[in-house]
């Protein structure tokens, strides 16, 4: 349902991606992985239209999403929970909820704040605290709840498991395993490729702005050699 | 007792139109990053409008009101066009450019007044039913001054249920805090944008109406206001509507006791105050730190070169038709190049600062003044000569830039160019209200050079070594290590630190040497016309050094010179019309729309590439900007 066929990406420029294309099915979970650098984020924000992306193809739906501004492929139902999280650090946590409130939109689940707050307990608990005063495991999931209340038909999840600790970890794959059963596509980003094989069917492993494998969870873990070119710190 | 009670209160009555229109600067700064210098032009706007109003909607008490609140909304409408034709399209600019765009608005503004409502003072309609006197302690005080009063903390009120109780404002504070992200989320950011511009527009517009039984309506009010409400929002803290109300009901309360204790230094006084409180909290009473990351994108992105074999024929071929000049023109265009020369060199340090420093200074003129003031004074009171006076100008006005830069450079973006703002107004205000010595508005006269250099040809060469030196001078610190050390803190103040370089003397360096080489341009400004006023510190003279910068380009190093022979040229041809504001504030407006990147950037854009101006043309990729336009 999301295709990205053949981008080339700047910033400024700096020539970032070169030649990437990806596709997403309804209800699959894919992960782009890569090293630090190698062009996952930019992937992710040439999709949401936060960076140039000047050839190629990328669209969702029917719908082109080249050369769109970001509030519109937003409304067209791509949601995208940013890296490093970008919660309203001033804003209460129902607020920041609200500020991500979209209209409901056919064929894609819709999600009230109390729904959100039965998938996340500990935001219901502190509903009206500032985000800026919450845990920085209790932000990433306000970020996706944030995201979640744009109702949308697919997700962008750029290293939702960065700087976290172990067992935030754990409680984000069981968020996404449920975002799963509600039949959501979800493309992940990610460093960890343990993290990524918990929860994704597919993997396109990207080094220096170009995918370098695409194929299934399993094939990647088979593949030592892929693994150890690209992956291996 | 009630004398001062009363002052107390007429202060608080005095804190309310401020307020509104510090809130509207406030609001609008937020969420679009756009410090709107027209700010002040709307609240002179919402007077008149008020004034009009008040006499078609007729006398009623009711109509009294609706008719500064019709006002408010003419403002906003105002302020409604003045987004969507301009700043709409400046957003991702840098930072000057919407500057300078709504400094076009403020003389374009001005001429529309002039013509619609005309030169004279309007005096105020007094409000139906509120234009009775009560007795506190015995002290007599306004009626209307006590419903000023409640107005403040009304608005306050309003502003805080319309920020905290509707999704629209709880919009407005997540952009305000990450633009990017509340767009990614699906909220349209222009219609925001637009919406909050006007809303501001209109507090500004109220509080010019509100404020008409007291102090009616003029022409001034624009430039009155707005230093006031910049002192406001800064005190109070960007983007704090609450700071902003502490802030006027602090400023109002030093103007009206400040009267008492020292008549002629109110302004000196909010300036002090301002500047203290930057020092000791740089984001105001209850600002915050700006959000790191969205203040890189100030454009200066193409690296400046060396000068390429061509350039230099190209420098080679102009100081030869420089040096030729008296042969050919009348002694009248050899004046008007002396002119620009002078002006060119001014621009050139503004330039230096802003482009090699990142430090955008909105007070330039202070140094420009200072050195023709320095010239001046040693030439009235210690008898110096010509020579000693002309040497020791730049001396004078890069001390007066260490004492300010050493305040300034603690700040950065945003507040950096306001606190330098606010400096140059005292240093304004010292030269006008201290007239036992500056002689005041009446200037100094008679400050002429020697009678070997007082020919208007040998004068002219005079200017011409003394600028080209200046000019090559910068163009050799800009190339110099420390031209470089500086490239490198404008670029990444952490990188820059990390790897030894002490940013803030780096930069302090920088502004007492662009200081200096301001102070040369203003002695020889003084020498050539014999005189000096207070006008060559005001705050439109650092604009017109902006906007020369601006023509020119700010990212080519030849551009003042380009910028100060347009705006000398501009400026002789429209200053005969009656209305030359509208004309020069329309052309400010559509130069910036149609050449953001200024004359000389624009011209080596369409020529540059061809005659290789620069040492390499390879490297000379076109900037991203450019890119985007020609896509």
């Amino acid at each position: 349902m999301l295709s990205v066929e053949k981008i080339h990406s700047y910033y400024g420029q700096a020539h970032i991606l070169s030649d990437v294309s990806l596709a997403l099915a309804p209800g699959e979970i894919v992960v782009l992985i890569g090293r630090n650098g190698a062009g996952k984020s930019t992937t992710i924000k040439s999709i949401m239209g936060m960076v140039k992306v000047t050839e190629g193809q990328i669209r969702f739906g029917g719908d082109d999403l080249m050369g769109e501004p970001p509030h519109r492929i937003a409304q067209r139902g791509i949601g995208y929970v940013p890296e490093e999280r970008r919660v309203f650090t001033r804003l209460t946590v129902l607020e920041n909820l609200e500020a991500g409130r979209q209209p409901a939109r056919g064929g894609a689940p819709h999600w009230q704040a109390e729904d959100l707050f039965a998938l996340f307990p500990n935001l219901a608990e502190a509903r009206h605290r500032l985000a800026g005063t919450l845990s920085g495991g209790e932000q990433q999931m306000l970020t996706i709840a944030r995201t979640l209340m744009g109702n949308p038909g697919c997700i962008l999840l750029d290293e939702p498991s960065e700087g976290l600790a172990p067992v935030v970890v754990e409680q984000i794959i069981e968020v996404i395993k449920q975002i799963k059963t509600q039949g959501l596509p979800i493309l992940l980003s990610e460093q960890n490729l343990y993290f990524a094989s918990l929860v994704s069917d597919r993997a396109y492993v990207i080094e220096t702005g170009r995918i370098r494998f695409s194929g299934t969870m399993q094939e990647l873990q088979e593949n030592a050699e892929i693994r150890r070119q690209y992956l291996a710190v | 007792m009630g004398v001062y009670l009363v002052q107390f209160l007429t202060g608080l009555a005095s804190a309310s139109a401020l307020f509104l229109a510090a809130s509207g600067l406030s609001i609008i700064f937020g969420v679009t990053r756009v410090v709107n210098f027209a700010h002040g032009s709307f609240y002179m706007l919402g007077a008149y409008f008020g004034f009009s109003f008040v006499q078609m909607v007729g006398g009623g008490a009711i109509g009294f009101w609706v008719a500064l609140l019709l006002a408010a909304v003419a403002v906003g409408l105002v302020g409604l066009l003045v987004e969507l034709v301009i700043l709409r399209r400046l957003y991702k600019a840098p930072e000057l450019f919407q500057l300078i765009a709504t400094f076009g608005v403020i003389l374009i503004v001005q001429d529309a007044a002039l013509w619609a409502w005309g030169a004279e003072d309007l005096l105020g309609p007094r409000a139906p039913g509120l234009t009775g006197i009560v007795r506190i302690m015995g002290t007599p005080m306004p009626v209307y001054d006590l419903v000023l009063i409640a107005v403040g903390p009304l608005v306050l009120l309003a502003l805080w249920l319309l920020f905290n109780r509707t999704r629209w404002g709880v919009l407005v504070r997540a952009a305000t805090e990450d633009r990017e992200m509340v767009g990614a989320l699906g909220v349209n950011q222009s219609l925001l944008f637009t919406g909050v511009f006007v809303l501001g527009s209109m507090l500004a517009g109220l509080g010019g109406a509100i404020q008409l039984p007291k102090g009616g309506a003029d022409l001034l009010m624009d430039f009155g206001i707005l230093a006031e409400v910049f002192v406001v929002t800064v005190v109070g803290g960007m983007g704090s509507i609450f700071g902003a109300f502490l802030a006027a009901v602090l400023i109002s309360q030093l103007n009206t006791f400040g009267i008492l204790i020292w008549p002629g230094g109110t302004l000196v006084l909010m300036f002090i105050l301002m500047a203290v409180i930057l020092i000791v909290r740089p984001t105001g009473l209850l600002g915050r730190p700006e959000t790191v990351g969205h203040k890189a994108a100030a454009g200066f992105e193409q690296a400046l070169r060396p000068a390429g074999p061509h350039y230099k024929l190209f420098v080679g071929g102009l100081l030869a038709c420089l040096a030729a000049a008296p042969v050919f023109v009348d002694e009248f265009q050899l004046v008007l190049i002396t002119d620009i020369m002078v002006l060119a060199l001014f621009a050139t340090s503004l330039h230096f600062l802003m482009s090699t420093g990142g430090l955008v200074s909105f007070g330039h003129a202070a140094f420009y003044g200072g050195g023709a003031y320095t010239a001046a004074l040693l030439v009235t009171y210690a008898a110096s000569p010509f020579e000693l006076a002309l040497l020791l100008a730049p001396l004078g006005a890069g001390m007066l830039a260490l004492v300010i830069g050493w305040f300034c450079v603690r700040l950065s973006g945003v507040y950096f160019a306001m606190l330098t703002l606010a400096f140059a107004q005292v240093a304004w205000s010292v030269a006008f209200q201290w007239s036992e010595v500056t002689n005041g508005d009446d200037g100094l006269l008679g400050i002429w050079p020697s009678l070997w250099a007082s020919g208007t040809q040998v004068f002219y060469y005079l200017a011409l070594v003394f600028c080209v030196g200046g000019i090559f001078l910068i163009r050799r610190v800009v190339f110099a290590p420390f031209g470089y050390g500086l490239r490198a803190t404008r670029d990444s103040t952490l990188r820059a630190a990390a790897i030894g370089i002490d940013i803030k003397r780096q930069q302090l360096m920088a502004f007492v040497f662009a200081g200096a080489m301001a102070g040369l341009a203003g002695g020889l400004f003084a020498f050539s016309k014999g005189s000096v006023f207070p006008d060559e510190m005001s705050i439109p003279r650092s604009f017109d050094a902006l906007l020369m910068v601006l023509l020119g380009g700010v990212e080519s190093l030849s551009g003042p010179f380009v910028g100060a022979a347009a705006f000398t040229y501009l400026h002789d041809e429209l200053i005969t019309f009656e209305y030359w504001r509208l004309l020069v504030g329309s052309t400010i407006v559509a130069l910036v729309l149609l050449f953001p990147q200024g004359l000389a950037g624009a011209a080596k854009h369409h020529l540059g590439r061809f005659l290789k101006l620069e040492a390499d043309p390879e490297a000379a990729a076109p900037s991203p900007r450019r890119k985007a336009r020609e896509a």
